[in-house]
């Protein structure tokens, strides 16, 4: 097996389609799936948060036995990288790129104006479920910023304006991606 | 008239900004022209303020057009671009743009003009000759040859990559491994993330190299969760790598094992610094190790471990098949070879720039960059990515080089400059300095862990005003505990920006006074 298989997106926290319930069963099926790999416990919770939108607390006595670690080093894992959730998403993600290079061009006036038009701070949820806010530090979009992640898509040149339009093509599911 | 050729970058910065609508904007207006195109997703040639740049293949060679918006198609048909017809956004060819004519591309030889998926391509362009004459060197050859030739380490602490190399050839071990560190966290930097999209089987190559030179048989590339696309692209080109038979049980036919996988992050900074990054891969906690045992003697999984920047591995092919002589010959002092600048932030042209070690920073920012986007004067500038110092105005002319910036207390880093103009507010950028390094700290030693929260809260009073002179005391004496007493470098290095901000900007951190006395 060449790679963890899964599908990279860091938005799974909020595809558009709202996330799966959870399923032990299946769940089971997809840590089968990856225990093979060395160090398979990332691959593993990479590919459940992509199936489900998130690792439920369930997932963590399953996952100990298999791959014989303690319940405690496996709740560590999920809890220490900012990308695994423990509750189900919101239906659209919005994270905000917060690092220098797109400080430089805006991103803390972009912050403001985001935060006062769902009124939620970052690692929050609007009340209903709609969106959820998230910081990220880089996309690697440096030299076009300020850049925001909508629903695992990158984009950047962001204004004010071009976000709130980005996020009324996402919430009308309008997207068009080529890929 | 056979299909034109049209090549829209998939790079991630040009999806960004539009490119992928500009795809099927095009074909959906071919489709209604009735014209033959095939579209090429190549890498980002990194001019990066024209993405999306389209170029097409015409007799006299490649013309590019660009940016290009979907609302530009319609024209640019109308015009016949599909034969280099003139229009306002044609850029003429490529190769021929400053920005791009005066670099010295080895690294980055090929990101922009292949298709980064074709192996054909990669070989036309001189790929896999490194590896070629690799295969028929003596293990001790290679890693002399790596040495010789001066390269250090990409990733910002410059060790001679060649002294790690020989370290894991010479330690015994049943198996051992080869690292990439792909987790390129820093603002600002970009180049990982290019070759990654633009020139996969460069770094395979490079790290098949590795492998062979120091006996090494299983390779991981540890990537971020930011980079879904790059992840993407390098699990296709490893299986296109191995259907070729450049990776496998017998690379190449030479009785050689190498096989390589990629393994993805999870949105955690420190996972950049090298143990924490093996602690990640084995699925634990990115937690960073003690050192010694340094990671070359006992690193993943416990074995002699190759771990090196992303560019690190690149620049291997080129040393191998050009030799140590052709690539010491660029550089200077002791920084030897190219280095692919990121220029970024608040500047008109913005991307990606390989040079010789030796340019200054003003010709990056003002020759190459065209000065800020905003138009406004520059203030400040950012090397190095979070942990770099921030340089004002009057010390751009320093030299691109390892030790010119350890000399005025400043890093090259990962070689990211961010430019900022004067609205900066540097006590801002000084109190954001620590509140990321509180966000991304991995807990393990106390300055990083609590130093940075109360870094925050110290430039908190600072800014408000309170006690003053008292509270900058204060920082300086928590930024000295941090910088002796932390672990790995981003507690070490987190005062860099902090200290660089009050010594060069003081007047930002005094306005309360300064508004009283107006």
């Amino acid at each position: 097996m060449s790679t963890g298989g899964h599908e990279a997106k860091l938005g799974a926290s909020g595809t558009g389609d709202a996330a799966a319930l959870w399923d032990a069963a299946e769940a089971r099926r997809i840590m089968e799936t990856y225990r093979g790999l060395d160090g398979a416990l990332m691959p593993i919770l990479h590919a459940l948060q992509d199936r489900f939108g998130y690792v439920d607390d369930a997932a963590v006595p399953d996952l100990a036995e298999l791959l014989s670690l303690s319940r405690a080093e496996v709740h560590g894992v999920i809890t220490f990288y900012h990308d695994f959730r423990r509750v189900p998403p919101a239906r659209h993600a919005l994270h905000l790129c917060r690092a220098e290079a797109c400080q430089s061009v805006g991103a803390r006036a972009l912050e403001a104006h985001v935060k006062q038009k769902l009124g939620i701070d970052y690692h929050h949820q609007t009340p209903d479920g709609r969106w959820s806010l998230g910081a990220i530090y880089c996309l690697g979009n440096c030299a076009c910023g300020p850049s925001a992640l909508i629903d695992g898509e990158t984009v950047g040149r962001l204004t004010p304006e071009k976000l709130d339009a980005l996020m009324r093509e996402a919430e009308a599911g309008r997207r068009e991606a080529a890929e | 008239m056979s299909a034109v050729k049209i090549y829209v970058p998939g790079d991630s910065s040009a999806v960004a900004c539009g490119a992928n609508r500009v795809v099927l904007g095009i074909e959906r207006l071919a489709r209604e022209r009735k014209l033959e195109i095939e579209i090429v997703r190549n890498g980002s040639r990194g001019l990066l303020w024209l993405e999306p740049m389209v170029e097409v293949t015409t007799p006299e060679g490649r013309i590019a057009y660009g940016p290009v918006e979907t609302g530009d198609l319609p024209g640019l048909f109308d015009a016949g671009f599909l034969t280099g017809g003139r229009h306002a956004l044609r850029l003429g060819k490529p190769e021929e743009i400053p920005f791009l004519k005066n670099q010295e591309r080895l690294m980055f030889a090929r990101c922009g003009i292949t298709d980064p998926l074709s192996i054909e391509d990669y070989r036309a362009h001189g790929g896999f000759r490194g590896l070629a004459k690799a295969l028929q060197m003596q293990q001790a050859e290679i890693v002399a040859e790596v040495t010789e030739s001066g390269l250090r380490g990409r990733g910002g602490a410059g060790f001679p990559t060649g002294i790690k190399w020989k370290t894991v050839l010479e330690t015994p071990g049943d198996k051992k491994y080869v690292v990439c560190n792909a987790d390129e966290g820093d603002s600002g930097t970009f180049a990982d993330r290019m070759i990654m999209e633009g020139d996969p089987f460069l770094l395979i190559e490079g790290m098949t190299i590795a492998g062979v030179a120091t006996g090494a048989t299983k390779g991981f590339i540890y990537i971020r969760s930011e980079y879904p696309d790059a992840f993407r692209q390098m699990g296709r080109a490893i299986e296109a790598a191995r259907n070729a038979g450049y990776l496998g049980p017998n690379v190449l036919n030479s009785g050689k094992s190498f096989e390589l996988e990629t393994r993805l992050g999870a949105g955690a900074y420190i996972c950049g610094e090298e143990t924490s990054l093996l602690e990640s891969l084995e699925g634990r906690r990115g937690v960073i190790r003690f050192k010694p045992p340094l990671p070359a003697i006992q690193g993943l999984f416990g074995k002699p471990t190759v771990i090196n920047n992303l560019l690190s591995f690149a620049s291997v092919p080129v040393i191998l098949d050009d030799g140590a002589a052709f690539y010491k010959n660029y550089g200077m002092g002791r920084s030897r070879g190219t280095q692919p600048f990121q220029l970024a932030g608040n500047v008109k042209q913005g991307g990606l720039i390989e040079k010789a070690f030796g340019i200054t920073l003003r010709e990056l920012i003002y020759d190459f960059g065209g000065g800020t986007l905003s138009g406004r004067p520059v203030r400040a500038v950012q090397v190095g990515g979070p942990l770099g110092a921030y340089l004002p105005e009057a010390e751009l002319d320093v030299k691109m080089d390892y030790e010119a910036f350890a000399a005025i207390k400043g890093m090259l880093g990962h070689g990211g400059i961010v430019v900022f103009d004067d609205t900066v507010d540097m006590a801002q950028q000084a109190r954001f300095a620590m509140e990321f390094c509180a966000a991304e700290s991995c807990g393990k030693c106390t300055p990083c862990r609590i130093g940075s929260t109360r870094g925050v809260e110290v430039i908190d009073r600072i800014i408000a005003g309170t006690q003053r002179e008292k509270n900058l005391r204060l920082l300086d004496d928590l930024c000295e505990t941090m910088v002796d007493g932390s672990l790995c470098a981003l507690g070490g290095l987190t005062p860099f920006p902090v200290q660089s901000a009050i010594r060069h900007f003081p007047e930002d951190f005094d306005k309360p006074s300064r508004k009283a006395a107006e």
